[in-house]
């Protein structure tokens, strides 16, 4: 606690001093920052040669590809089953007290679900027009494979310490999968991907959280330094992951799950306002999806756009899912994999495409009357939106233009979700970063310190930096996973099979009926 | 010989007077006793992301301090009766974990304490007697 009120007093000492050179600052922050991860946003965003299209995006739909297929379309044959896992059907009544599938389920998902359904959304579509919906739910839909494969992974592959506390993830599954299965570079890319981790943990799990809060926040209040949201986020998060004040991650935890509900029950109300459009909005978004309807890139520009924001919003194939689920308390790994399956599919078809329905019907983005095409702006890469309003503001003014003062309400849902996925993120990045330094309490505050300070980074920085370097660090995340785990799909092919045979034969049964 | 007598236990001043209670009826029925202690959890409820983590060594201190301070004293409280008392700790919904502990060990009846709170509280959230006398397929006893 001597900490935080340090901490306060160092804030109270910059307020005082530096409130005129207020923009200066976060000019500085952004030109350093946009600086120094250009080179590695590029690296990762770089196009397959003769093409506009990001090698990396195919990277993620072929792995998605071929987990559907290699595991004969694992999401469409067991959604039902995992829907009865998480009602606790199969739960032995003597393990009660133990993490159960739905608890994994629902702090995996509120490490999820955040920004990225609302403000993600708002950026894929304000820049690929509504065909990006298109390529984002089929997106959605492939990737559930793809967290299915690494879900059961992470359980099977986790670490119990002595204590009963358990680690997992995909640093675990890399070391031990490869090590039983005699192949070499596990560990390699177990380095590889924890350092990814890390990065992703600074940029998606808290820059771009801390980004949109703010521009939210100023959108509420008026325009105001970033550094200043920064700081006071950067305090709650400091008070929480290193003061140990648990009291406020709870409270997150808790409200969360309400505010996603409110959101989804909202979205559906606009929806239904305005249900003879309903029609018309999916004719724009299959259009879109396979003409572009003039967006920039035209429909390969519309396809990018969707499959790199369902990416960036359900994480599948990422690996931070498996970090999430792996505390489930099951004797069958693969029971996890296939709660996870509903994962990607809350999160991307049902959430994000309320978002992305809500801004499409309540005629968001500006089209040409004549030809029905959409218009760009000046610079050419994005549509031109009716107040020139992008990301999460696109959706704010989507909702309000509905329901008078919702904005008021979405802005504590954002700046909660933002909460909840910093807090979630700063796990995953801890995880990533004592499985390379070692555990012990002060490598952790170090961890624990450099993620409060990029909060401030994050809030005082362009949208446009952060969110290249944000996408670029989970992507990096992405190729080392998703390598990893072509070659341990082979592990979760028998555990598929053992499970349906002990299905089929009774060995595995329903406790409730 | 009938089937054992279930006594609901929370170390609570009016579960100490149910066990006495179901000690006396057990002695008179030459039965034994079951002595169960329910740990309130929901499945359904939401923790953040270390409380997972650590939520399976928690477990094991949960019940290892409810089996040293709640169901030790107890036990060695009537133990001068010489009856055989089987302890049990569950986690989950009270009245619904004594009601499907009565049925597997094929208790006789189940004896709780009334908790007294008869006014507003219990009114929202329901009592554990209460709500037994809702569920369970076997005579209950309230003890004032």
């Amino acid at each position: 606690m001597t900490h935080s009120r340090f901490l306060l007093a160092v804030m109270a000492l910059l307020a005082l001093a530096v409130p005129a050179q207020a923009q200066g600052i976060d000019e500085t922050v952004n030109a350093i920052f946009a600086n120094s991860t250009g080179w590695f946003v590029s690296l990762i965003f770089s196009n397959f040669p003769g093409t506009s299209f990001p090698w990396i995006v195919g990277w993620l739909v072929i792995a998605a590809t071929v987990f559907t297929f290699y595991f004969g379309f694992v999401q469409l044959r067991w959604s039902g089953h995992a829907i009865a896992l998480v009602k606790g059907d199969y739960s032995d009544p003597n393990d009660a007290g133990e993490v159960s599938h739905f608890q994994a389920l629902a702090t995996a998902l509120s490490g999820t679900v955040g920004l990225g359904n609302i403000a993600g959304v708002a950026v894929a579509i304000g820049i690929g027009g509504p065909g990006a919906t298109f390529w984002m739910i089929l997106a959605g839909l492939m990737g559930m494979a793809s967290k299915f494969t690494e879900c059961t992974l992470g359980v099977k592959y986790r670490n119990e310490y002595p204590d009963g506390t358990v680690s997992g993830g995909p640093m675990y599954y890399l070391t031990r999968g490869f090590a039983e299965r005699g192949l070499p570079g596990g560990g390699i890319l177990a380095v590889l991907f924890s350092v990814f981790c890390i990065f992703g943990a600074l940029g998606g799990g808290n820059m771009f959280q801390a980004n949109q809060a703010h521009q939210q926040l100023a959108g509420v209040f008026g325009d105001y330094p970033g550094w200043i949201t920064g700081v006071i986020f950067a305090a709650i998060v400091f008070a929480v992951i290193v003061g140990g004040l648990k009291s406020i991650a709870r409270v997150t935890e808790k409200v969360v799950p309400f505010m996603g509900v409110l959101y989804v029950g909202t979205a559906i109300i606009i929806i239904l306002m305005n249900a003879d459009q309903i029609g018309w909005a999916f004719g724009q978004i299959f259009e879109g999806a396979f003409t572009g309807l003039g967006v920039a890139g035209g429909f390969v520009g519309a396809l990018i756009q969707g499959f790199r924001r369902a990416a960036f919003s359900n994480e599948a194939g990422v690996g931070s899912a498996a970090i999430a689920h792996s505390a489930v308390r099951t004797k069958e790994p693969i029971t996890e994999g296939f709660v996870s399956l509903l994962e990607p599919f809350i999160d991307t078809v049902v959430v994000c495409t309320m978002t992305a329905l809500v801004i499409i019907i309540t005629g968001q983005l500006i089209s040409d009357p004549e030809t029905g095409l959409y218009v760009l702006t000046e610079a050419g890469n994005a549509v031109q939106t009716i107040d020139g309003n992008t990301g999460v503001s696109l959706t704010s003014a989507a909702f309000s233009s509905e329901i008078d003062g919702f904005k008021y309400i979405l802005a504590l849902a954002v700046i909660l979700f933002a909460f909840s996925t910093m807090l979630s993120w700063s796990y995953y990045g801890l995880k990533a970063w004592t499985f390379l330094f070692g555990e012990g309490k002060s490598k952790e505050v170090v961890f624990k310190v450099i993620f409060c300070l990029f909060v401030i980074i994050g809030a005082s920085a362009n949208l446009g930096p952060v969110i290249d370097f944000s996408d670029a660090a989970i992507f990096a995340m992405a190729v080392v996973n998703v390598l990893g785990l072509y070659f341990l799909m082979p592990i979760v092919k028998r555990e598929l099979a053992n499970y349906s045979a002990k299905l089929k034969s009774g060995q595995i049964k329903k406790y409730k009926t | 010989m009938p089937g054992p007598v279930l006594v609901g236990y929370d170390g609570s001043e009016p579960s100490d007077r149910a066990l006495d209670h179901a000690v006396a009826l057990a002695k008179s029925h030459d039965t034994s006793i079951i002595l169960v202690h329910v740990l309130e959890w929901s499945p359904y409820s939401f923790l953040t992301q270390e409380e997972l983590a650590e939520r399976h060594a928690r477990r094991k201190d949960e019940m290892a301090r409810a089996e040293s301070a709640v169901l030790k004293p107890a036990l060695e409280r009537v133990s001068a009766s010489g009856l055989k008392i089987e302890p049990v700790i569950q986690y989950g919904h009270s009245a619904e974990i004594l009601a499907r502990v009565a049925k597997e060990k094929g208790a006789d009846q189940i004896i709780v304490g009334r908790d007294g709170s008869g006014g507003l509280a219990a009114r929202l959230f329901g009592s554990t007697a209460a709500t037994l006398i809702q569920i369970a397929t076997i005579p209950c006893t309230i003890v004032p």
